[in-house]
């Protein structure tokens, strides 16, 4: 099909027009709208007529220390998930990848999370983690661990890791596929040829498999963090940003912002200095795309 | 034959890879505990009596179980009518998105078009952007249409939420249809919207309904939206009744809790179990080959 010509094009948009609409509207409509509202000071009630205050928001947040130590627990949760994310899928990928037994049961189990709506997941740890009845306490104390009496989700040092170990679980199934499916285009003569020359495994992976990966795993890394850093509902069920605000992701705290003091320019502020943060990541992201795909 | 002449370096070789499947054996089980023991826990724990949670060394298995929990659950909270709020929400949005996504899918793919090629980009982008940005000026649009608190109103943002992913698999779908069985269609003097009903959609079909479930559970799974978009307990859907059941000092009765938890995500895992194939082939389609 390559034909080309003032017909085709007109046919292209007749296609597009119906997903054109609806993104127009509701995506990047409200999305150019929301960067203008961080230069006001809008708010939820339908009285107050909004005004432009200009930088007005963004010198108030760059003195928002509660926005910062959000923001900086945002960044740790975001940073150590994706992290623990990759390498925990990377090794399941290379499990998957060999001619184990069970590995139906680890590939099905593996996808279980991904189908979970994010509230049940955050549901299901709060039971792990109950303090009382939780599992994880009662087989801490069967291995004489622990006395079994730690109260993961309130206490000030340990919530945020318990939350970490949720944000890995929950996201494990996405990477893990990709990662399989990279490994899967790494031509197995290169394997071969490794083995020839006598590479143990260790060598094999970081001569081989490693090189073809890297691209795949990049990508994903870079989409996991974006996503981990955006994230909202797993936290929100298991401890609502508490205790004492040690869990308190940025989109907990826009949230509130917005919808519980209903400080919409301000909360639209910090969604903008998010995307400063995301911004980057995603330029890695696409231009690892492009090139691939151009390439 | 082989055990007595085999050379000293080949049987250490061996004894090595034997060591090496123990360990990899040793792995796949400390993941199957980690991914399968919350799981395990949660249905454990909707099957026990109030007194097995009561217990102060609870055990793995229910000695006793009983489907009270379930009944309570619908007592506590209107589960059914949740369920059925989702259920319409989910799937209205799942088929107008995939509906629109056919053609854009086929536009973006066939033709490189720059609108097609910034669509494409932008589904990308916009994914990145946290939700509050989204959401604010998305409030104020909807209340002056009057969708805010209204099932249509949540329903047309899951369209557009539903979208991007939509757009990603149907594109692998059709970059699989053969060109020359299209070109054989245009010389037999078939149009570009007659080519498009009768020879593409119908090879499409499979990768349709694969992606019109996957659209369906997005949809039944997401909560942000719907706890921010909908406010009357009546238009509730599944996500946000579930944590009505954690109460506001999150002091919540687990039975009924893990009960409604259970329930609530049995239509996704049975659309997930459906799915699995096309699930990874959707990602290697999209997010491998580019």
């Amino acid at each position: 099909m390559s034909r080309s010509g003032p017909a085709t094009h007109r046919d292209a948009w007749f296609l597009l027009l119906p997903a054109l609409i609806p993104v127009l509207v509701l995506s990047v409509g409200p999305l150019l709208y929301g960067a203008a509202l961080a230069f006001t000071d809008a708010q939820s009630g339908v009285r107050h007529s909004t005004t432009f205050t200009g930088l007005d928001n963004f010198r108030a947040l760059r003195l928002d220390s509660l926005f910062w130590q959000s923001f900086r627990i945002g960044l740790v949760w975001a940073v150590c998930v994706t992290v623990l994310q990759l390498l925990l899928s990377l090794g399941l990928a290379l499990l998957l990848n060999r001619n184990l037994r069970f590995r139906w049961l680890a590939r099905t189990l593996a996808l279980v999370p991904w189908a979970m709506p994010e509230v049940v997941i955050g549901i299901m740890w709060r039971l792990v983690y109950n303090p009382d009845a939780g599992v994880l306490n009662n087989a801490l104390r069967d291995l004489r661990l622990t006395d079994g009496t730690t109260d993961w989700l309130s206490s000030m040092s340990l919530a945020l890791p318990a939350v970490i170990v949720v944000g890995v679980w929950a996201g494990m199934p996405q990477t893990t596929v990709v990662l399989l499916a990279g490994l899967q285009n790494v031509p197995a003569e290169l394997h071969e040829a490794a083995g020839l020359d006598g590479a143990g495994p260790w060598r094999g992976f970081t001569t081989v498999t490693w090189p073809a990966l890297r691209p795949v795993a990049l990508s994903v890394m870079a989409l996991n963090f974006i996503w981990n850093f955006n994230s909202f509902g797993l936290v929100y069920v298991l401890t609502g940003g508490g205790p004492g605000g040690k869990t308190q992701l940025p989109m907990l705290f826009a949230y509130a912002e917005a919808f519980r003091y209903g400080q919409f320019g301000y909360a639209a502020a910090m969604g903008l200095a998010m995307v400063a943060v995301v911004a980057v990541l995603l330029a890695v992201f696409l231009r690892n795309r492009l090139t691939r795909e151009d390439g | 034959m082989t055990g007595r002449r085999m050379p000293a370096s080949a049987r250490g070789a061996r004894r090595r890879r034997g060591w090496g499947r123990a360990a990899q054996y040793a792995a796949l089980l400390c993941y199957l505990a980690f991914l399968a023991f919350p799981l395990l826990w949660l249905v454990s724990t909707a099957f026990k009596s109030p007194r097995e949670l009561g217990s102060v060394d609870p055990s793995w298995l229910p000695h006793h179980p009983t489907l009270d929990n379930f009944r309570k659950a619908f007592a506590e909270q209107p589960l059914l009518h949740a369920a059925l709020n989702s259920v319409a929400v989910a799937g209205a949005a799942a088929l107008v998105s995939v509906a629109i996504a056919v053609p854009a899918a086929y536009a973006t793919v066939r033709f490189r078009t720059a609108v097609g090629r910034a669509g494409t980009v932008w589904v990308l982008v916009s994914q990145a952007f946290p939700l509050v940005l989204i959401i604010i000026p998305l409030f104020m649009v909807l209340k002056v249409m009057h969708l805010i608190d209204s099932r249509p109103g949540l329903g047309l943002v899951y369209v557009v939420w539903t979208l991007p992913f939509a757009l990603w698999m149907l594109q692998g779908y059709v970059r699989a249809v053969p060109v020359s069985l299209e070109e054989a269609a245009a010389i037999d003097g078939c149009g570009r919207y007659r080519t498009l009903r009768s020879v593409v959609v119908p090879l499409l079909l499979p990768g349709l309904v694969a992606t019109l479930m996957f659209s369906f559970v997005t949809a039944w799974n997401e909560f942000f939206f719907a706890l921010v978009l909908l406010k009357s307990p009546e238009k509730q859907t599944m996500s946000v009744i579930l944590t009505h059941f954690l109460g506001a000092e999150g002091a919540a009765d687990l039975g009924p809790l893990a009960a409604a938890s259970v329930l609530a995500t049995l239509p996704s895992l049975l659309f997930f179990a459906l799915l699995q194939r096309h699930l990874v082939q959707g990602m290697l389609s999209g997010a491998v080959k580019g």
